[in-house]
């Protein structure tokens, strides 16, 4: 199964590279690893989709808890949160009834084209990983030329994590 | 406020973390370093390999329970320590390693010995550091004791560039520490330990496993008040020995790979086990399906990941061994020795197991030398006193078998790694922790070969040390394997040997030969009464073999006894297949 960790973790030379270490070492498998900066500079935030059994996934919290850097992991899978992933992707598109199908698709997602080229598109898309999976699959037909996806970011709605978060970003900070 | 150049804090913050001896060598990127120590009261004590440096520290540390330190210079000095700090690494010793680093301005340039230290070593230091800024020594040198020491122990290694070395700023310790990532909990909530105290009161037949955590938390009073209360056997994992006092009546030897048969037989048919301080390693577990099938298991570790890591767990108790058992102690009800002992027909079974396979049943005098033997009459010469470091190997295991620990912390190996060469740099660390001891250090043949120039520091620094070669002119462990396990096709394991007692002469270490039964008393008499350094080398038989032993991918139950037991075993074991086996 899916699991969704979010990790804030102090913004130091080589704290991405120790948790990817992490996984290859402990044999996990990562879908996806975003990084970003935080409100406080001195804290990143980290969103990891794992492939495993909850039992593995168990392990690899706690394996991540152990390094120094680490201040706080949080398993988000069955929290409700908001989930954003970002596409972009270059789709072919030789003819005005291509184009005009692409953008109509595009529209549909409330996507936007952020590119136009003579036999090409740039489509930019937001969503979780289903609504852009769907859009992929849509324009598959078309011909896609070039795709990159961001890697999901996730934040549980409402107080939920912020409130586990506070203590240690504002011990961090301070 | 002090100016001071980073060798000079680094030193400052040394000195106030209570260090008193330094194991290393010196080279270009740590001169700047070394030139400071003229000004410094340390013991700075000369390796001939950084390898052993880095042991040396181990030793140190695993002898006193304080933080090792260790210095390399930057490249091949930090590499040459890398087999030192996994070894520390896996057996949870506290460490912290110097290293030297080309100068910031240089780093990434591939300059002269540069390595990317901090790179090659994160996956085996508890934490690591590349310090880029003299402001900050002080406080990482401060982080990195503290991490090493507090909560499951550990190395930490520190690199640090030349210039940060040479470069001048304020002086000022940190007094407060600042590291929100890192708070282990040691108390041990009173929930599971209620629930643990429980299942223990109506255990019928319980077992207390006791791993490293107890001597790395220095519980052996906590633990013995336990089970004296609940009168509870005592097994110990091979890190564990002389956690408890192996010749105490409830003390049930210690079970795994070379363990005793009847531990692995208890382990097999215990209702409930008491694991503290210890990671269920495979060497202790044997295949993990089979892992005691009728057991509750209360997993008592500092580290929490180490619960249910391996096997399943019943109640697992987050914190330090001490101020858990205390407390597990006050929780549990009495079951008192003697009439009425609620225990009694566990033990009873327990000894009828024990009488009916004596693994450690010894003939008085035998035919020939035997490697077994020997080590008996070590434990008989020294009077059970010594501190016996050992290498790794099949004297390794005859050691933890044949000589009997009764004093805390008297047994010294490295488990979880398991790097020839680890015994001798390991004596002289424990050496120099516990100068008052007598130290052995145990070793086969081919792993004193590994790090055999550290004789040098032994005749150099007159310690007096007692080094027992066990030389069989094999590797004997892996002949064994082949022998049992590849059909006797023996494929690099004979090895010429030079002569040990011209060796010893060559370092100054007198040193004498035992070839034959008779000479083996005398011999271990006079290395004992030597005030300073003795070597001595037992010519042993080269077919002798490690029993019991459970076979690579069976279970505990499966543990053999001799080697005529190995062929139907095997096929057994083959017919069930899968699991956990590993190699030497
Ligand atoms: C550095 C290293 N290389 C290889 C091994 C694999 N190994 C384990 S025991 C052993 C044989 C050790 O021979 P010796 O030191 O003579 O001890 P004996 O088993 O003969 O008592 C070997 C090669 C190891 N543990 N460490
Ligand atoms: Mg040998």
């Amino acid at each position: 199964m899916k699991h969704t960790l979010v990790a804030l973790v102090e913004n130091q030379p080589g704290v991405l590279q120790r948790v990817a270490n992490l996984f290859s070492r402990r044999g996990f498998n990562i879908d996806s690893l975003t990084v970003g900066t935080t409100d406080t500079d001195k804290i990143s935030r980290m969103t990891i989709v794992v492939d495993g059994a909850n039992t593995q996934v168990e392990q690899v919290i706690k394996q991540l808890y152990k390094l120094i850097d680490v201040l706080r992991i949080s398993d988000v899978t069955n929290d409700r949160t908001v989930d954003r992933d970002l596409a972009l992707i270059k789709v072919q598109a030789t003819n005005s009834t291509s184009r005009a199908e692409i953008v109509q698709l595009a529209d549909i997602f409330r996507g936007k084209i952020v590119d136009v080229a003579a036999d090409s598109l740039v489509v930019e898309v937001t969503g979780d990983e289903e609504k852009i999976s769907s859009l992929l699959h849509m324009l598959r037909p078309f011909g896609i030329k070039e795709m990159v996806r961001t890697g999901v970011v996730s934040m549980t709605r409402g107080a939920g994590l912020a409130a586990r978060l506070g203590e240690e970003r504002l011990e961090a900070a301070g | 406020m002090q100016k001071l150049n980073g060798a000079q804090i680094l030193s400052e913050c040394l000195l106030r973390e209570g260090v008193d001896t330094i194991f290393g060598m010196p080279g270009g990127a740590v001169i700047p370093l070394y030139n400071v120590l003229h000004d410094y009261p340390f013991k700075h004590v000369l390796c001939r390999h950084e390898q052993g440096a880095s042991h040396m520290a181990d030793g140190y540390a695993r002898a006193t329970g304080k933080v090792g330190v260790c210095i390399g210079t930057s490249g091949p000095g930090a590499t040459n320590m890398v087999t030192g700090i996994a070894t520390a690494m896996m057996d949870s010793v506290p460490m912290v390693v110097i290293t030297g680093q080309v100068p910031t301005y240089m780093i990434g340039k591939d300059a002269f010995q540069e390595t990317d230290t901090t790179g090659i070593t994160m996956p085996i230091t508890k934490h690591n550091y590349l310090v880029m800024d003299v402001k900050d020594v002080a406080r990482v040198v401060r982080e990195a004791f503290h991490i090493a020491r507090t909560g499951r122990p550990g190395p930490v290694l520190i690199d640090i560039p030349k210039d940060v070395t040479t470069n001048v700023t304020d002086f000022e310790y940190p007094e407060k520490l600042s590291l929100p990532g890192f708070k282990p909990n040691t108390k041990g909530h009173i929930n599971p330990i209620r629930r643990a105290a429980k299942l223990l009161d109506d255990a019928r037949r319980p077992l207390i496993m006791a791993g490293h955590g107890i001597i790395l938390s220095e519980a052996y009073d906590e633990l013995r008040q336990f089970a004296e209360k609940t009168q509870v056997p005592v097994i110990s994992t091979l890190l564990g020995i002389s956690g408890f006092p192996e010749t105490h009546p409830l003390y049930y030897g210690w079970p795994g790979m070379h363990g005793m048969y009847y531990c692995n037989m208890a382990i097999s048919h215990c209702d409930t086990i008491l694991a503290v301080g210890m990671r269920m390693d495979d060497r202790v577990t044997g295949r993990l399906n089979a892992f005691a099938p009728h057991a509750q298991i209360i997993h008592v570790d500092i580290d929490p990941a180490e619960l249910g890591k391996n096997v399943p767990t019943a109640v697992k108790i987050v914190g330090d061994a001490k101020q858990v058992l205390k407390l597990l102690t006050e929780e549990v009800q009495e079951n008192p020795a003697g009439e009425g002992n609620r225990l009694a027909e566990w033990w009873q079974t327990l000894n009828q197991w024990r009488i009916e396979h004596p693994s450690l049943a010894l003939p008085d005098k035998p035919e020939k030398m035997s490697s077994p033997w020997i080590l008996r009459q070590m434990y008989h010469v020294t009077e059970g006193n010594a501190v016996l470091v050992t290498d790794v190997g099949q004297a390794q295991m005859w050691a933890a078998q044949h000589y009997f620990f009764a004093r805390p912390n008297t047994h010294i190996t490295s488990g979880g790694l398991g790097p020839m060469g680890y015994a001798l740099p390991a004596a002289i660390g424990v050496q120099y922790g516990r100068p008052g001891e007598q130290v052995w250090c145990i070793t086969g043949d081919g792993g004193f070969q590994m790090t055999l120039e550290e004789l040098a520091v032994v005749r150099e620094e007159n310690l007096p040390i007692k080094i027992a070669i066990f030389n069989n002119n094999y590797l004997g462990m892996v002949r064994q394997w082949q022998q049992l396990f590849f059909n006797e096709r023996y494929m690099a394991v004979k090895m010429w040997n030079p002569d040990y007692v011209k060796l010893g002469e060559a370092y100054g270490i007198p040193t004498v030969r035992a070839s034959t039964l008779e000479e083996v008393v005398p011999a271990l008499e006079w290395a004992h009464k030597q005030e300073g350094p003795a070597m001595l080398e037992f010519v042993v038989d080269p077919f002798e073999n490690v029993f019991p032993m459970v076979p690579p991918g069976a279970s505990l139950q499966e543990t053999i006894e001799s080697v005529q037991e190995v062929a139907p075993q095997l096929a057994k074991v083959a017919a069930a297949a899968g699991g956990s086996s590993g190699g030497v």
